[in-house]
């Protein structure tokens, strides 16, 4: 399928991704693609991989066979920051902010890859310079806003709720003006009613920025709510994939993984 | 156990009186605008006019050694701001520990020995250069040769930093004190090398050129810029130093708050989480220590020439601590604390600690040949250990380091380990 859809329709493609730890092998040959504009879900228990997968398509892993083609481009081996450069962004499961930067500050070193800045541009501060800087700023607190931050650009990270931070980790995923947006337990530690406010913005990116989203998640409302498809891990394997529905009755994934939130 | 718990309460006291001084003073601060461009501008002035007005009256013994002539301590204080404000765009910004320091200074100093003095007698390039007589050697104008050294110290630091700048935290700092004894190890044998010599060893170079604007200019601004300066009228010295000290405050004002300022400080605060938001870690890394050793190699040049003679024991380790400690001392990351910090620590290290040691010997049962300054080692370790057990934020903190201490560790740190 994989093959006759091209890279047109498909954002991403892993093809026979593998990572080994020494003996350990956390990513055993998965096959993954991710439609382009639709949500997609990465499931799994504990240690089934998906953090390690994740980690691998960003870039701050290398596989150890296998590749990964974003958007036409094959990026496996490429650093981070030149993965982000070509419009991938991530949050993180424990959130690594800034924490002793502003909330506007967070957001601005992530347009650092859209940003020309320049050294001597900036020490002599030009008008072109003046200029980037202010829409820089200004684009940033439009993220903030849009995030449900609005008046917080001052604030330094490490003094905002839990809640805040973790939209301030989506603000500043978007600064860096990603196609693709990956998103690590983003409803970690969340109340129910934060959770739903929270499902309700995902959706709202993909329809207003037109960003398609991959999501790590454990909350099973969550990943059936939202997700246009549903891949399964367990022990670096893909057990199964496909419309959440589907998934939600396949036999092995309700033995590995949903076998008690399948009964409630 | 009562006595620590009588003594706690005016401690608490003792610090909202001046939290409550400090917000009076911003509040006074943001109804006077002016006072963001005129208190630095009223320094500045102070600071260039001091010859005028400093060398007698009361404040005299700050530098003035009797003479009346003086303005070494002063000239030495501002080769030290320049020095910190380097190592804080390293230290301060980017949080890599540099123990090596001293090597940018030496090599800058060496810079001028190379392209301004008679080491290589057997040429003879002059260009622009402002002594009497056309000497044997290579001889460039003296701007052209601090220039010179800011990009052969970049070059270095750019090389050094290359294979290291992929360590992290202890092993970087190990590093550095590795290349800032190996410097001037490198100047001490340097004369020898595959039958050049480069650095004139142990010997050192002496003979330096000095700066200066040559006649014409000297005579288009009325004599007011001298043609060359001498070791007995030092004033111009001192408004040279001044200058390219603004110059370096300027420059470090504006990268600060620049878009490589900002992905500094980030990569400081995690590396991983910078990266993963486009920052290119070692490009951002290497800018760090090619811009901090810049700034070493503008100060070794000036400082050799004003000097008149560079020995590889000119720089020794104590250099690089020293100016470690008054980055730490005054504040790092903050331009204004490392500052105060420099002048604070350079004016005990030339004068202070001399000055004080005077002041005990003359007190009556006290020996004579009482000498402070033997123990000054001591006195600034002492001095770094009670700040890092009462301000660890230093003298005048940025306020994010503020915030970083006043809370302790970061909130996300514990389970950070897996990723």
């Amino acid at each position: 399928m994989a093959d006759s859809t091209g890279a047109t329709t498909n954002i991403l493609e892993a093809i026979q991704v593998r990572k080994e730890f020494g003996g350990l092998i956390a990513v055993n040959d998965v096959d993954f693609v991710i439609p382009r504009g639709s949500i997609v879900s990465l499931i799994g228990p504990n240690g089934a991989g998906k953090t390690t997968f994740f980690n691998i398509l960003t870039g701050v892993y290398k596989p150890t066979a296998g590749g990964v083609i974003f958007d036409g481009t094959p990026i496996s081996g490429l650093p981070p920051h030149k993965v982000t450069a070509l419009g991938m962004a991530r949050t993180f499961q424990n959130i690594r902010l800034f924490h002793n930067m502003t909330a506007l500050e967070n957001v601005l070193v992530a347009m650092h890859s859209r940003i020309k800045g320049g050294i001597w541009r900036s020490i002599f501060r030009t008008p072109a310079l003046k200029r980037e800087e202010e829409g820089a700023r200004d684009r940033a607190r439009e993220l903030l806003s849009f995030s449900g931050l609005p008046g917080r650009e001052d604030a330094y990270a490490k003094n905002l709720p839990y809640g805040d931070q973790r939209r301030l980790e989506v603000a500043r995923a978007l600064a860096s003006g990603p196609d693709l947006l990956l998103l690590d337990e983003p409803t970690a530690g969340m109340n129910p009613e934060e959770t739903a406010n929270f499902t309700e913005f995902v959706a709202k990116l993909r329809a207003e920025h037109e960003i398609t989203v991959l999501l790590i998640e454990h909350d099973m409302r969550v990943v059936m709510g939202i997700s246009d498809r549903v891949t399964v891990l367990d022990y670096g394997e893909k057990i199964a994939e496909g419309a959440p529905k589907e998934v939600q009755h396949d036999e092995r994934v309700i033995e590995a993984y949903l076998g008690s939130a399948a009964t409630t | 156990m009562s006595n620590q718990a009588g003594s706690q309460p005016p401690k608490t006291k003792n610090r909202s009186t001046i939290s409550s001084w400090r917000a009076s003073y911003r509040r006074y601060r943001r109804e006077h605008q002016w006072l963001g461009w005129g208190i630095p501008l009223a320094i500045v002035v102070l600071a260039f006019s001091y010859p005028w007005w400093g060398l007698e009256g009361p404040l005299a013994f700050l530098f003035n050694d009797g003479l009346g002539i003086d303005n070494d301590t002063l000239f030495n204080m501002s080769i030290y701001v320049m020095l910190a404000l380097g190592l804080n765009v390293v230290v301060g910004y980017a949080g890599l520990l540099d123990l090596g320091y001293v090597a940018f200074f030496a090599l800058g100093a060496y810079t001028l020995g190379w392209f301004g003095s008679g080491l290589f007698s057997n040429r003879d390039i002059h260009f622009l250069d402002t002594n009497a007589s056309r000497l044997p050697g290579i001889h460039l104008s003296f701007w052209v040769v601090v220039l010179l050294a800011g990009a052969v110290c970049a070059f270095a630091g750019v090389l050094i930093g290359w294979p290291t700048l992929r360590l992290r935290g202890d092993y970087l700092a190990i590093v550095t004190l590795g290349f800032g004894e190996i410097i001037p190890d490198v100047m001490r044998n340097g004369d020898d090398i595959a039958g050049h010599n480069l650095t004139n060893g142990v010997r050192g170079l002496t003979l330096l050129d000095r700066p200066g604007f040559g006649q014409t200019i000297s005579d288009a601004s009325g004599g007011i810029l001298p043609v060359r300066y001498t070791s007995l009228e030092l004033r111009p010295w001192y408004f040279t130093v001044l200058a390219m000290m603004l110059i370096t405050i300027f420059v470090n004002l504006r990268l600060r708050d620049s878009k490589m300022g900002r992905a500094w400080i980030a990569v400081r605060e995690d590396e991983i989480a910078a990266s993963a938001m486009g920052v290119p870690l070692m490009r951002t890394k290497l800018w760090a220590y090619a811009i901090g050793a810049i700034f070493g190699g503008f100060a070794g040049a000036v400082y050799g020439s004003f000097i008149n003679g560079i020995f590889p024991t000119s720089f020794s380790f104590q250099i690089s601590v020293i100016v470690l400690v008054m980055v730490i001392v005054g504040g790092m990351g903050n331009i204004w604390g490392v500052i105060a910090g420099a002048m604070l620590i350079s004016w005990l290290n030339f004068r202070g600690l001399d000055k004080i040691g005077e002041r005990i010997g003359s007190i009556p049962g006290v020996s004579d040949d009482f000498s402070i300054a033997k123990y000054k080692f001591g006195i600034f370790g002492a001095l770094l250990v009670l700040m890092m057990l009462f301000r660890p934020e230093g003298l005048i903190p940025s306020s994010r380091r503020k915030a970083e201490f006043a809370e302790g560790e970061g909130t996300a740190t514990l389970y950070d380990v897996r990723t």
